[in-house]
Order: structure tokens, then sequence, then C-alpha cells
């Protein structure tokens, strides 16, 4: 895959992918567009600056590796791999569909690129460090990356999987979370709070930056600060917008997991400006 | 009195053995090594071991991670904690996505004995048969877990299977293939057949004796694999002997009855009495009273049997 560090070209990217997820939960009737806007961005960052990955890789060879823990977030990743080239574009259109290899949520032996399945909050991150241990094991100089995200956190698996990704000093593995600060049923910290999170994760023992999600020099920064710790896991906590992009999502706990219809997807598109 | 081996003994060799002919093995435990036997494997192959704390959900996910990398998990614990604890990490990341993972779980049953119910696992083989894509196994001595594990290593998928605190008395040779999927017939007979698991297979062998001496002639299939069930040797005994005995230490609900009621009642309905724990939890004690307590004894088995006989001349339970 070619890389690009240049913020505007990402920024151009990320404004397609956005373009696509609402128009791939619209077709589909159903999905999550909140939490796929907050995270287009990290996960833009990702593949198209950050990791080592292509099409063409088989599944054990030496490459970084990604994790959607918050599977709700489907369809901006599968906008993603599309765009990477991982499965024609059109396939977009048939999420959620019948018979479609673009499943509510990922399910890796269906969709090319997608690396395990998720979609029960709270699994991704105990996977990503599988998958860290076996990279190890096979002396792969390569890293591995989870995003979460912030209602995640009241999962009791994640403090495991942290405590053990620690204990493990597993360095490789560089986790995002999304912290959009509303879930479901409203406000994080009204349903259940979760915060002060940097200090929950340094207290876990991990390398914790705090970072505004939406930035693509601060998302590339604390990468590469990350890579520099070797004997910890890292925890980038991205400051994030629920529905970012999109003025009448923003915010609202409603875009968690209700699909645009005809004339919220118009106007929805035009302010994305989609031809 | 029949040799009696140690099913946990024979799976931590069998994992020495399997990490030595192949890298790819490796293995997890939730702070229970030295009594699921994986320490065996962790002493031999420190690198390749991992233990996980009392964290069962954060092992069975780290499993699926290792096996997404290629590796081949064994993933230990006691089995009302392997299976309870981690049910919904076993569905979600383990058999949904078909991911070669297994979970090998010592402490099955009641014979687990004085720890209590909260260590008595009744409901492990229900709730693993209950998912799409989960092979399991009841594995019947020492010699059988270590065909069976072997077996395991060589499937691709998910594999759980069920062994015990105790030892059991020794039915097969040492050189026994585990074939998964398919029944073994222990013992011929005519008028009625045990389909059994587990240490309730020589319970049956012993009951079939009694039943000869009773004029009756009864035949043991021992039902390794629950599932995939061998169905065709459930409906042949059905149709051979026309009554069917299913025992097994597990819950009456879900298990292997439930499983050889299913087969048959759609396709040879024949009587099927099961004989398992009943509905309950039960308490401290020696394995010896808790099995008598459940009613998994030889002499039990008899009068099943004897019931079931009766049933098929259309007689009354």
């Amino acid at each position: 895959m070619k890389k690009t560090k240049n913020i505007a070209e990402l920024q151009e990217i990320a404004r397609r992918m956005r373009i696509d997820v609402l128009k791939m939960i619209h077709l589909a009737g159903s999905g999550h567009p909140g939490g796929s806007l907050s995270a287009a961005d990290i996960i833009v960052s990702l593949f198209f600056s950050i990791m080592n990955h292509s099409p063409e890789y088989k599944k054990l060879d030496a490459r970084d590796k990604f994790v959607l823990s918050k599977g709700h977030a489907a369809p901006i990743l599968y906008a993603v791999l599309a765009e990477c080239g991982y499965f024609p574009r059109e396939d977009l259109w048939t999420l959620r569909k019948l018979d479609s290899h673009l499943s509510g949520h990922p399910y890796a032996p269906s969709t090319p690129g997608v690396e395990v399945t998720t979609g029960s909050l709270g699994q991704g991150l105990s996977q990503a460090n599988g998958i860290a241990l076996s990279d190890r094991l096979d002396k792969h100089d390569t890293n591995v990356y989870c995003l979460m995200g912030d209602g995640e956190m009241q999962e009791g698996q994640v403090w495991e999987a942290a405590m053990s990704a620690a204990h493990y000093k597993l360095g490789s593995l560089i986790a995002f979370l999304d912290g959009n600060e509303l879930q479901i049923d409203g406000w994080v910290k009204d349903i259940m709070n979760v915060e002060p999170l940097d200090k929950k994760w340094e207290s876990f023992g991990w390398h914790v930056q705090r970072i505004n999600g939406h930035d693509f020099t601060a998302i590339m920064g604390a990468v590469e600060e990350a890579k520099k710790v070797k004997d910890k896991p890292s925890m980038i906590i991205c400051n994030t917008v629920k529905g970012k992009g999109v003025s009448f999502m923003e915010r609202l706990a409603k875009w968690h997991g209700t699909a645009p219809n005809s004339d919220e997807l118009r106007r929805a598109l035009a302010e994305l400006g989609a031809e | 009195m029949a040799v009696e081996l140690s099913l946990r003994d024979f799976y931590g060799k069998t994992l020495v053995e399997l990490g030595k002919k192949n890298p790819n093995v490796v293995v997890l435990d939730c702070d229970l090594s030295g009594s699921t036997r994986t320490s065996l494997f962790a002493k031999e192959f420190p690198a390749r071991f991992f233990n996980m704390g009392v964290a069962e959900q954060d092992m069975i996910g780290t499993a699926a991670g290792l096996a997404a990398g290629g590796k081949i998990p064994f993933a230990s614990t006691f089995a009302i904690f392997a299976t309870g604890r981690g049910w919904e990490q076993i569905r979600q990341s383990v058999c949904y996505p078909q991911a070669n993972v297994k979970i090998v779980a010592s402490h099955g049953g009641v014979t687990v004995g004085p720890d209590g119910p909260s260590h008595q696992a009744g409901e492990d083989v229900a709730i693993m048969r209950a998912i799409p894509g989960m092979t399991v196994i009841v594995p019947a001595d020492a010699y059988d877990t270590a065909a069976a594990v072997r077996a395991a290593e060589e499937f691709t998928g998910p594999v759980y299977i069920r062994l015990t605190r105790d030892k059991f008395p020794v039915i097969y040779e040492e050189s026994r293939k585990f074939e998964i999927g398919r029944a073994t017939t222990m013992k011929n007979g005519s008028d009625v057949t045990f389909i059994t698991c587990g240490l309730m297979t020589h319970a049956a062998l012993i009951a079939a004796e009694k039943l000869t001496q009773l004029g009756k002639s009864a035949a043991v299939l021992d039902m390794g694999t629950i599932k995939p069930l061998d169905e065709p040797a459930v409906l042949k005994a059905a149709l051979e002997t026309g009554a069917i005995v299913t025992a097994e230490e597990h819950n009456i609900i879900g298990g292997l009855g439930g499983a050889v009621a299913e087969a048959v009642s759609g396709n040879v309905p024949v009587p099927v009495v099961r004989v398992g724990l009943p509905d309950q939890y039960f308490s401290s004690g020696t394995p010896e009273e808790l099995l008598e307590a459940a009613g998994l004894t030889p002499e039990h088995l008899v009068e099943a049997a004897m019931r079931a006989i009766n049933l098929k001349r259309g007689g009354k339970a």
C-alpha cells in the first residue's frame, strides 16, 4: 500500500470515507453512523499513513494488523478496506444484506482484511494481545493496532486484557480509544462513568497519551511516540466527536444506531460536499 | 479391580508430546496449571505457555488471537470456569469465526468431590453443545484422553474436551486411536444398548455383565464425541436392540442423553432411558458418595436397562 503523510490528502480520503459510510448505512436501513464518523480519522490514518499492510499479503506474512474491537463501527472499516483494494467498492452497498460478505459487525472468515471477529464489546483487545503474542513467537517486527470505544470500557474483559498486555510487555501493541463520550443510552458519564481513563490505563501499566482524534498530525505523532516504547503496550486516548462531520449528527446519542433516511442522507452528503 | 489412570496426567503428557512435534502448539491456563497438568508443557516450553491469571474471558480471547496468527492454542482451566465464565467469548471469538482453539477443561462432573457445587460442572457439555461449530468430546479413560487430544490437534476448528479430577478405570489400550465423530462399540448385545461417555462407559460395561446374569444381552457404545454425534451408530443401535439407555456424569438436561434422544425421536423412535445427574446442585463429598447420590452406578444402570427393555415391549415405565 502506498502511504501518505500529506494532511490534505488524508482529510480528503476521510471525507470520502464518511460519505461512503452514510450511503452504506442508509442503503442497509440500519447501522451505527455516530461511532463510524467519530473513528473515521483514526482508521484512515492507520490504513493510509501508518500501517504496513496490503491486500496482496498472505494471512501469515509479517505485517501490521488492525482489530476493530468496537465492531459496530464496521462501516468505516469496510469503506477503508474497499478503498485499499481488499474488495470491490460496489460491495459496500450490500452491507447487512443476506448473502453479503459485509456483516453488521466484522466477521473475519467472510471479509478480506478483517483479522478477527468482533461485535460483542470488550473482546477485541484480548484477541489483539493474542495476535501480538503470536507475532512475537514468529519474531515479526510488526505492530498490532486495536480500536476500542469509551462505552466499551465498561466491559470487564477489557481490564483483564489490559492487565495481560502489560504483564506480557506487549510493546508492539498500540491501542486507540475512540472517546466520543456517548453510548446508546446517553452520555457515558451518566450511564456508567469510565473516567479518569488516562489514570486507569497508566495504573494498569500502559504508556498513555491523550490527543485530538480528528487531528491527523497528532494521530501520526502519537503512533511515532508509542512505537518508541518497547516494554509496554500503548494507549492513545482520542478525544472525538460522535457523528463528526455531519452537523445534525454530532454529539447526539440518537445517531449511535440510527440509519439516515433519504432526506437526512441528502443533507449529510451536502455538508460533506458529495458530488 | 481395573487399573486407574489420571486423564489430566495424560493430557499434560500428550501436550508435551505435541509441543515437541509441532512448534505452533501453544498453551494457556488460568492459574490452575498444576491441576490441569498444563504445567508439564509450561516446564518444557516456557515461551509457548501463557498463564493468564484468573481471567477466563481474556484467556479465550487471547487464544483466538493466537489462532489468528496460525498457532494451535490449547486453553485449560476447570470445566465450570472455562465454559461458564468464557461462554460468550467461546461463541463470539472462537466458534463463530471457527478459530482453531482447543479448550481442554479438567474437573468436569461431580467427581470433583469435596470442593462442592461451585466447582462441580454439570452443565458444560450442554452449553458447549448449544454453540454452532463446536466439537464436544468426553473421553472415557486416560488413553482415550491422549488419543482425543492428538485428534484435536490434527483437526482444524474449535474443540471442547472435558476431563475430570479423578482417575478413571482404564478400558482402552494404550494404542487407542480417537476418531472425532465416531462411536466405539465396546460390547455387542441384542436387548438394549448403553450409549455412554466418560466414566459411565466403564460403569456400563459392569452393568452389561450383571445383565448377562439376568439373561439380558446389553450392547455398550462409547460415544466419545457428543457433537457431532455419530447418528448412524445411534440409529443402528436403536434398530438392532430397540431400546437405549444413555449414561453420563452430566446434568440430565442437554448432554449426551439429550443428543441421543434428539437423534432417535425423529428417526427410529425407540425408548430412551436417560441416566445422568439429576437437575440439581449436589454438595461436598467424596466422588463415590456423590456418584451414589446421583444414581450413577452400575446397579442403577441395570435398573434403567430393565426399564428400557420393558418399555419396548409396550410396558409401563
